[in-house]
């Protein structure tokens, strides 16, 4: 069955007809082109095709694109302003967060998502219970991240790219 | 992936029609897991019905000191709720214990309590499952045991629930509202939604075909401001539990006035421990107490030779919980 939807992709609007079976990440790569997101597992476990899904960090990969439709997407490729790199993107560049950067677009969207979660007050499973204000310490960031594997086991340098970011 | 027919329809009346006309039919939510079961081949459907926009997405407090909670509420939300963590802290805590920021932002607080087991053979097109295709045989139970039920299994299934959430709501004792083919709703409380999987495995809950979870509403509990969620699993985040242990705890004087207690990871429904909360009513606060209690819920256990563990895991688990509370409620512990 296909059905038309019209996605804003990294501040684009896009029309496209999908099969009802199209997750949102192969409507995003195969269909639109957008290769940022990318299929590590395709099921949820690895983080590697997160992005922003009106707003909030997901995996592209279990969001079926027409349950999606109207929906506003910013991957990896769209924090740019200006072509200046956001600065978390800036950090793991300038902390050499990655090996064969497979992972990276999903860390770095992830991370985006997860500043988002912090501001807004959002516990993890390791905040002190009834904390207010969260310490972004290396266990709230390991924590907060967890949803995004890394194969090469960069995470040594992810971890402080990120810190140095959440301390602004 | 077989063809598949989508519908949003505008009301939950049109979508308990829509899914209770369709045998292969099935709602669909955040999706976190069916549309992994569908890619797995586990899933066949001829037709989704999206509630996400149906169903209510907001969190209330009722009068009589309760709280609603809508069913397409997504769990990073729920988790994060001032209420929910200062009178609830076990649910928060068990949210924030399961999946990822990425999961936990798009599922929902309805297909939470929906998921489907984890066990590899279910999820395995290619090994018999009684709970995926009846009278196959179960594959697990001579195979890779480690995630597998140590209470109320069948010769047919020891697949275990894989809900962080359901365990906590198990000890909070919620209700779930729901909307039947029939027109009208009812309320099912928790303990009674998932089923043992006895000789239909198949049926992971007492849901009719096209029931559609609308609302959790969580009974007002003092003592539950006292609580807890702690799960023991393979790595440090993102991965089930091989034993998850909520409780919530009341003590006057050194002395437990009441406690709840319930276990996942390890039967296929949350594992409500009675026998361990009816023998702490009453008696002293303190590790013997706790690790007595404990073992009164284990002695009933039926581990397999692969999870045999989890006896000892488990009994750990309820006596640090306990003692945690203990100390939380203002009393030593010892």
């Amino acid at each position: 069955m296909d059905v038309e939807i019209t996605l804003r992709v990294d501040g684009t609007e896009h029309t496209l007809v999908v099969d009802t079976r199209t997750t949102l990440l192969d409507a995003l790569r195969e269909r639109l082109g957008n290769t940022s997101p990318k299929k590590g597992c395709d099921h949820g476990q690895c983080g590697a095709c997160t992005v922003l899904l009106d707003g909030w960090r997901a995996v592209s990969c279990l969001a079926l694109a027409v349950a999606h439709d109207g929906a506003t997407v910013i991957t990896a490729a769209g924090l740019t302003t200006n072509g200046e790199l956001h600065p978390l993107q800036r950090s793991f560049v300038i902390f050499d967060a990655f090996q064969c950067g497979y992972c990276t677009p999903g860390q770095i969207v992830s991370a985006v998502g997860r500043l988002d979660e912090v501001s807004a007050g959002w516990p993890s499973a390791v905040t002190a219970p009834g904390a207010v204000d969260v310490v972004l310490d290396d266990d709230e960031i390991r924590e907060r991240m967890s949803g995004n594997l890394c194969r090469c086991a960069a995470y040594a340098k992810i971890v402080p790219a990120i810190r140095e970011v959440a301390r602004g | 992936m077989r063809p598949l027919r989508y519908a949003r329809p505008d009301t939950v009346t049109q979508a308990v029609t829509l899914v209770a006309g369709e045998p292969r039919g099935a709602y669909l939510a955040g999706g976190t897991n069916l549309v992994d079961l569908l890619k797995l081949g586990v899933a066949n459907l001829d037709l989704l019905v999206d509630v996400r926009r149906l169903t209510s997405t907001s969190i209330d407090e009722l009068p009589d000191g309760g709280v609603l909670i809508g069913a397409a509420v997504p769990n990073g939300e729920l988790a994060a709720h001032p209420v929910i963590r200062q009178r609830y802290p076990v649910l928060s805590e068990a949210v924030l214990a399961g999946a990822s920021g990425q999961l936990r932002n798009v599922a929902t607080t309805g297909g939470n309590l929906l998921q489907r087991t984890r066990c590899a053979y279910f999820q395995n097109v290619t090994t018999p499952c009684n709970k995926r295709e009846p009278g196959t045989g179960c594959s697990a139970r001579e195979g890779y045991q480690r995630e597998m039920a140590i209470f109320g299994a069948s010769p047919e299934c020891v697949a275990t629930h894989p809900s962080d959430l359901a365990v906590a709501l198990a000890v909070l004792e919620a209700q779930v509202h729901t909307h039947g083919p029939d027109g009208g709703g009812r309320r099912i409380p928790l303990l009674d939604l998932h089923r043992l999987p006895g000789h239909e495995p198949q049926r992971d809950t007492a849901l009719g075909h096209g029931e559609l979870i609308t609302a959790v509403e969580l009974p007002p509990l003092p003592f539950a401001a006292t609580s807890r969620y702690r799960k023991i699993r393979d790595r440090a985040s993102y991965a089930f539990a091989l034993v998850s242990v909520a409780a919530a705890l009341d003590v006057a004087g050194g002395v437990v006035r009441d406690v709840r207690i319930a276990l996942g990871g390890v039967a296929h429904k949350p594992w409500r421990a009675t026998r361990a909360e009816q023998r702490l009513r009453g008696e002293p606060a303190g590790e013997a107490s706790f690790r007595a209690a404990a073992d009164a819920e284990l002695a009933a256990a039926e581990p397999l030779p692969g999870n045999a563990f989890k006896v000892r895991l488990a009994r750990a688990a309820i006596t640090r919980t306990l003692l945690d509370l203990t100390q939380a409620a203002g009393g030593s512990g010892r």
